[in-house]
């Protein structure tokens, strides 16, 4: 799932200064399993900016909504009806989110209170990593499944550097070396042959380096 | 001959070839460059020119690499995957090979987040194998990565990193064999100090046939303090300093610390002379090019023959 981080208060306060009646619009997808921007954080935020706003002697009037998703026009519509009796609204989804709103009220003011980091999921409680890099060709198979595009600091298909040690990454003593565990686990599988072909540059057309991407299905286009 | 290089010839003619290297400076400043260079005429085959190495902003490698041939020094011109596309790298390429470079230095780059520009948007579009892989194919195939031809072909003897101490070890040997099956021409090693793990990495490149494809030069840094080697034990990637090393330093009198590294770096570069598949030695005096005529003295490896 896309996972996210709230922005700092300071940063949302700053967005919305300057206006009195703000939609704060959290969303039940990724956001919300990943604890960011489902109902309950968009209750929190909402509080904490109301009472941050009454101490400094400028009230904030904050009405709370939390839509099925952000990516998808049909629960998008869900605030049609209320969109625009507001100064602001504040999203809470991923950078899909806040984009697909302003496409659908072309005449309101939105703006993210997340900045969206990846594609991962939950190691443990409270902690999410990284796994996917979106680019659009998949190859974790030569890899055992682990893969070295989204993993590697470098992206190497041929790793790990020289600056792998003790299973580390040379960037930081708490980042893995994916391409120590990916060597370890074919040692252990006897399967290290896997690893001597050369891989080929990798096509980045298919990655964010072929322009905008779009994802087309015939069989569902009306 | 694939490049006509100097370097090439001497590895060719069979002698212990000595490599040498030159920081280029963080500015405009000619004459650091002359000063550095004057020290290694004469003393080396071929000069390493890292290129914005330890990821901090200096002058590019090729234009320092043309100010070293006019001091009548042969460039090792470095380049590394980090900081360029393939557009970018093949047009270097193209370019320094007409300008007369003829070695050049294939690395994937130590990480963007080491240096003074942390912010920087990191490129590896392609990685160190791949970029050996690509000098290869322009220069034997005179064509470019994306299959077009070449309107005449650099001229380039292609050099690699290899790192003995890096983990997992077992993996170290074979990472050296897709190098050479990409067609790396020679090798330079990350400094040794852990002279058992080197020859165990040696050997086993003997015994997989490797070092009849490609020419193994074993990286030597003389230690110049025990804060140096402290520093280095603990804050360098990849590198493996046994605390045998730091003891020594520590036995002799202080102000005989540095000679005792240069001590300790030619008894390996005599043993590297008499090591099989070793073809000869790479040294990388940090910060210390004047003190190079010395120990290329003392560890009597001239004078550098000329073929």
């Amino acid at each position: 799932m896309i996972i996210a981080d709230r922005k700092s208060l300071e940063e949302i306060q700053d967005m919305i200064k300057e206006y009195k009646k703000i939609l704060l619009v959290g969303c039940k997808g990724c956001v919300t399993v990943c604890n960011v921007g489902g109902a309950k954080e968009v209750g929190v935020l909402a509080a904490t900016l109301k009472i941050a706003r009454k101490k400094d002697g400028n009230p904030i009037e904050i009405d709370e909504k939390t839509l099925e998703r952000q990516c998808d026009p049909e629960y998008v519509e869900q605030i049609r009806d209320i969109f625009d009796q507001y100064d602001a609204v504040v999203s809470m989804a991923c950078g899909v989110g806040p984009q697909f709103l302003s496409e659908a009220y072309p005449s309101q003011k939105f703006f993210p209170a997340v900045n969206t980091k990846f594609f991962g999921g939950a190691v443990q409680h409270g902690i999410w990593e990284e796994r996917c890099a979106g680019c659009g060709t998949c190859v974790i198979h030569y890899y055992d499944g682990l893969c070295p595009i989204a993993r590697c600091s470098k992206s190497l298909q041929h790793g790990p550097c020289g600056g792998s040690a003790g299973g580390k990454c040379e960037i930081a003593k708490d980042v893995e070396c994916i391409w120590d565990t990916i060597v370890k686990k074919k040692m252990e599988q006897g399967r290290l042959e896997d690893l001597r072909t050369l891989r080929a540059p990798k096509d980045w057309q298919t990655a964010r380096d072929g322009g905008p991407r779009k994802s087309i299905r015939e069989e569902l286009v009306q | 001959m694939k490049s006509g290089s100097n370097l090439e010839k001497i590895l060719r003619a069979g002698h212990f070839a000595f490599t040498g290297e030159l920081g280029p400076p963080r500015g405009t400043n000619v004459a650091v460059v002359r000063e550095k260079a004057k020290h290694l005429v004469g003393m080396v085959d071929a000069v390493n020119i890292t290129d914005n190495q330890t990821a901090m902003v200096r002058m590019s490698s090729w234009a320092a690499s043309l100010i070293a041939i006019e001091e009548g020094l042969e460039p090792n011109y470095q380049m590394v995957c980090r900081d360029r596309n393939r557009l970018a790298m093949q047009a270097d390429i193209l370019g320094a090979s007409a300008l007369g470079i003829r070695n050049m230095l294939c690395l994937s780059g130590d990480h963007q987040q080491f240096g003074d520009h942390p912010q920087a948007k990191g490129v590896f579009d392609i990685d160190s194998t791949q970029l050996i892989g690509m000098v290869k194919k322009m220069r034997d195939e005179s064509k470019f990565l994306g299959g077009a031809d070449i309107d005449e072909p650099p001229k380039i003897f292609i050099g690699g990193a290899a790192n003995p101490f890096a983990e997992p070890h077992e993996w170290r040997v074979h990472r050296l064999a897709k190098k050479v099956r990409a067609g790396v021409d020679f090798v330079q090693t990350q400094c040794i100090y852990n002279m058992e793990r080197m020859r165990q990495w040696v050997k086993e490149s003997v015994d997989m046939g490797l070092t009849e494809k490609v020419y193994i030069l074993a990286g030597v840094t003389p230690m110049k303090s025990v804060g140096m080697a402290r520093y280095m034990q603990l804050k360098v990637p990849g590198m493996d300093v046994p605390n045998a090393i730091i003891k020594r330093l520590q036995g002799v009198d202080k102000k005989k610390v540095a000679d005792e590294g240069i001590k300790i770096a030619c008894e390996q570069i005599e043993e590297f002379k008499e090591m099989k598949g070793v073809a000869g030695v790479h040294l990388m005096p940090i910060e210390w090019e004047h003190k190079v005529p010395e120990i290329a003295e003392r560890a009597k490896v001239l004078p550098r023959p000329v073929v």
